[in-house]
């Protein structure tokens, strides 16, 4: 089990140097940093002092490890755009992109499993046509299209809830909350709603695919030659095996859902983090592009750790080794 | 009258409906079995025994479905049950074993927990009641020390082992009849003697019937009392065992019997029958067998096929035996 | 075990007396299509939105790039059943004036140009890796399937974002609408090699053992000549699946990106771009400017989704 640990940490750590590396060669290379950092008036000899300032005349892999030490310590450098330190505006930023991403992955859990769950079980039944043909949309129909289409419906044509922002926010010290408001609830959400139906369709899919995959095994077969109650066979047996494959692909899912809010956050104006790349990228401001790339990746090998370790905590087979009993 | 057979299958018939028209995998198959009795079911595969053996347990994947017949037990039918009914019959009355042991069991669950649960699915005891049963059986199918194999996960024991644990599931609400589907098949060589053994050495004691279904005609002369050998869905010959090994009526059977190696057989070369079984949408008229058979003659090659008729100490489903009997009833 | 499902068998049954369009009929992926009414309307509809795209300057009642055809006396005419529309502009007309139904038709028509050369180029680049990868194992196939897993890690919108920022950033300012749609093309294409690459190195794997492939190589044939002989054809089916599928995806892809305005120019607008100007006169009313292009590109996401689902369950018999 140890073993499998540290595998994973080291797996988890090349992935981590290499998109160091890309966002270093985008930080360094893409543009000339010190064009980006002074004025049109400035002299070529202040041009050249900054340049020696920055280190952007030492040797390029000591700039890489220079840069790799920074992020560390979370030191991103300064934002073209904003001429204020990356991490500042990143941390501003976080909770409302956090807060959206996990109410969202939330959301399509706690609705799309058991609604795979049903599909996967009862493939005949109308209930199920209308699950699947809902998620063919879901899966069809880009995300700002949805969001669109209810801000239109909910702010437009019947003003119930805000289309855009986060409502009256809670500063906690660290943290910036719109959980304690009512006006930060309500902005919440057609943005929620939004970001978690593309997901919710993901799972709701995977999980009723594995569902019927599992109910077709010898053992789930066995166990209904037995006779096992109907309940028994599809939860305590069938429902069991089919969740160990979906922990590790909702996983990745729910992942993906804090860079899907990049898409959510333009169309309702979330002010999060994904607003803030997106006006980078627009802008051109490679300091945050970069230390947006870092976090992100960073929040993924979290994720797949975490995922991991539910894994070796469900399946047996990886706990305990064949010649465990003996 | 005498008391009923625990098992009656009457012209029982499975139907696939395809988009290339219905498919027969099971033509009408009808036989006894008595109480405490080891039936052999033999033929290659696609003959239609295993399905002959999940019909029976009401098990037949969608879209498969019993068109025709009856299944009675214990005088009480049972193949048009309701799915509720049904599910009180398997494991109580009738239990059953599959081919794989590697993929019989849940590897989610431990042993244990897949013995208690199937003995408190039939019976109302504690749990802890259970628990003491679950190592009685495993005790019973020899399994070495149980009080610690009861808490380990399948994958931790052996394919023999986990044959010997599926055994002891089928038998842990000790059913009157066991339908064993090819249970030596996926194991070792020389573990495949020990697990019919231990099969045959059980239900003895238990005075449970056991329905052999297999492709190897060598365990079940080592094993049955009576065989029924099918071919394309239908029983073409059944009758005691040591009849139908040492004088085979149809001509199917005896290639069957060729095709096994005696002890101090002088022949240098087994017999092999030529061809293969048909596709079910390619049965020929006739008698199905007819392409291959040695003997064929031109009745053989027209409808309709030939039924089962009385052919010495079996019957066969031969219009060699048929013909007999027809000329002497004309004469 | 027991033999119930012989109609797969005649699948790949090689005849040669029949011709393929004979042969084509007799086939499980006919047979399916024939009795899927979905898989007909998808295709219809597919068909429909390609003819739209390739015919758009004939088809077109207006050509919205023409300034001379525009002007801005009819701009935020409502659709022509709706009070105050007018029967020369069916669907309505935007702020500049132009006709709400040709800029569909020309937004199309990018949309699925971008789509369909985004897929080709992630195609080629996918089977080219995965055949290489495959075949030639060791350090290059490790080197692959590690770029691919890290790839994977990061959702197909994030990395086509990432390469369209750089790109344009390398580029400069002055770019044409043609430079730019070749970036987007390039992102999108770049953003989604990796499924290409998986399916195909993994049939490479299993044909590279199989006795004929080890008997060519005895015989002396080039390596690369027995994968492009043998191994591709084997792998075409999954790589139509995913095409199919992947051509949804860069549409969707392509419009998120031209509505979150990254690199597109407005002069020659895709479907995603009409969206997002027609998303700020959603307040004020005059929906159909948003509705009728969005409309479209949910029809067309949908229609080609649904013939990928439909392709990927006729080619694959058991998960029927």
């Amino acid at each position: 089990m140890l073993a499998f640990i540290l595998r994973r940490l080291g797996q988890a750590a090349i992935v981590m140097m290499a998109v160091a590396l890309l966002a270093f060669v985008m930080f360094r290379f893409v543009g000339d940093p010190v064009n980006q950092m002074v004025g049109i008036e400035t002299s070529m000899e202040e041009r050249e002092q900054l340049r020696e300032r920055l280190g952007l005349n030492d040797p390029p892999v000591e700039q890489f490890f220079r840069f790799v030490w920074n992020a560390i310590h979370f030191d991103f450098g300064i934002s073209y755009q904003f001429k204020a330190p990356v991490s500042e505006l990143l941390a501003s930023r976080l909770p409302a992109t956090l807060e959206l991403s996990i109410i969202s992955a939330i959301l399509a859990l706690v609705i799309g499993v058991p609604m795979g769950v049903y599909a996967g079980l009862r493939r005949e039944a109308w209930l199920s046509r209308i699950f699947l043909t809902v998620s063919l949309l879901g899966i069809a129909l880009p995300t700002f299209l949805i969001g669109i289409l209810l801000i239109y419906v909910f702010s437009v044509l019947l003003g119930w809830l805000p289309s855009f922002g986060r409502g009256q926010t809670v500063d906690l010290g660290f943290w910036t909350t719109g959980l304690l408001t009512l006006s930060g609830i309500k902005s919440l959400i057609l943005p929620a709603i939004t970001l978690a139906l593309f997901q919710l369709t993901l799972i709701m899919r995977l999980v009723r695919a594995e569902m019927m995959e599992v109910l077709r095994t010898d053992f789930i077969k066995f166990a209904k030659a037995r006779g096992l109650a109907p309940r028994a066979v599809n939860f305590g047996h069938a429902l069991k095996n089919a969740l160990v494959p979906v922990i590790t692909i909702t996983g990745l899912q729910l992942g993906s859902v804090i860079a899907f809010a990049i898409i959510t956050e333009t169309v309702f104006q979330w002010p999060g983090m994904g607003l803030l790349f997106l006006q980078a990228v627009q802008n051109v401001d490679i300091p945050i592009m970069s230390a947006y790339l870092l976090l992100i990746a960073f929040l993924f090998v979290l994720i797949n750790l975490g995922v991991d370790l539910l894994y070796f905590a469900v399946d047996p087979r990886l706990r305990i080794g064949r010649a465990g009993g003996h | 009258m005498a008391k009923p057979p625990l098992l009656s299958v009457q012209d029982l018939v499975v139907e696939f409906p395809t988009r290339r028209g219905t498919l027969t995998a099971v033509d009408r198959v009808s036989f006894d079995l008595a109480e405490g009795e080891i039936l052999g079911v033999v033929g290659e595969s696609g003959a239609g025994k295993s399905l002959t053996g999940s019909a029976i347990i009401g098990l037949l994947e969608p879209p498969g479905r019993i068109a025709e017949g009856s299944v009675h037990l214990e005088g009480q039918r049972i193949d048009n049950l309701s799915g509720e009914a049904m599910r009180h019959i398997r494991g109580d009355k009738i239990g059953m074993i599959f081919q794989d042991p590697l993929t019989s069991l849940n590897p989610l669950l431990t042993i244990g927990q897949q013995l208690t649960e199937t003995i408190r699915t039939h019976r109302p005891i504690s749990q802890s009641k259970a628990r003491a049963r679950a190592l009685d059986l495993l005790n019973e199918v020899g399994i070495p020390a149980p009080e610690r194999r009861i808490d380990h996960y399948p994958h931790q024991l052996s394919g023999g082992m986990r044959q010997r644990i599926v055994i002891s599931l089928a038998l842990a609400a000790e059913p009157r009849l066991v339908i064993a589907d090819e249970p030596t098949t996926a194991l070792d060589v020389s573990i495949q003697a020990q697990i019919t053994s231990l099969l045959k050495r059980l239900c003895r004691e238990h005075g449970t019937a056991v329905i052999l279904i297999t492709h190897d005609m060598g365990v079940i002369a080592e094993t049955a009392e009576r065989v029924a050998v099918m071919y394309a869905g239908r029983v073409v010959e059944i009758g005691p065992v040591r009849d139908v090994v040492k004088a085979a009526r149809h001509p199917y059977t005896k290639g069957l019997m060729g095709a096994i190696p005696k002890v101090g057989d002088s022949l240098d070369r087994l017999t092999q029958i030529r061809g293969s079984m048909p596709r079910l949408t390619n049965i020929p008229t006739g008698c199905a067998f007819n392409p291959r058979c040695s003997e064929v003659f031109d009745r053989c090659r027209a409808a309709p096929r030939p039924e089962l008729v009385t052919a010495g100490t079996t019957r066969a489903a031969c219009w060699l035996y048929a013909q007999e009997r027809e000329e002497t009833a004309n004469g | 075990m027991t033999d119930i499902a012989p109609s797969n068998a005649p699948q790949g049954a090689p005849s040669g007396t029949k011709g393929w369009w004979a042969r084509f009929k007799d086939s499980d992926v006919y047979y399916s299509f024939r009795r899927s009414w979905l898989a007909q309307v998808s295709a219809v509809v597919t068909l429909i939105f390609l003819i739209m795209a390739v015919f758009a300057p004939i088809l077109a009642p207006f050509n919205p790039y023409d300034l001379a055809q525009i002007s801005l006396m009819d701009s935020l005419i409502p659709p022509v059943w709706v009070e105050g529309g007018e029967t020369r502009f069916l669907l309505g007309t935007d702020d500049q004036g132009r006709d709400i139904l040709s800029t569909i038709m020309y937004g199309a028509r990018i949309s699925i140009f971008v789509g369909l050369a985004s897929v080709i180029f992630a195609g080629t680049l996918g089977v080219s890796l995965g055949l290489l990868s495959g075949y030639l194992g060791g350090a290059i196939d490790a080197f692959i399937m590690r770029l691919a897993d890290i790839q994977l890690t990061f959702p197909a919108i994030l990395i086509a974002l990432l390469i369209d920022g750089i790109a344009s950033a390398l580029i400069g300012g002055s770019e044409s609408a043609m430079v730019s749609y070749v970036v987007l093309t390039l992102s999108i294409g770049l953003a989604s090699w990796v499924q290409f690459a998986r399916t195909v190195r993994g049939s490479t794997l299993v044909e590279k053992n199989k006795e004929y492939v080890q008997a060519a190589r005895i015989i002396g044939r080039h390596p690369l000549a027995i994968m492009i002989r043998h191994v591709l054809p084997n792998v075409m089916g999954p790589v139509l699946v995913i095409a199919t599928i992947n051509l949804a995806l860069a549409i969707i892809l392509e419009a998120t990106l031209s509505f979150l305005g990254v690199g597109v120019p407005v002069t020659e607008p895709s479907l995603g771009t009409l969206i997002r100007v027609g998303n700020d006169f959603l307040f004020s009313g005059e929906w159909w400017i948003t509705f009728f292009p969005g409309l479209a590109l949910a029809v067309l996401a949908l229609a080609v989704n649904l013939l990928g689902d439909w392709l990927r369950d006729a080619l694959n018999p058991r998960l029927r």
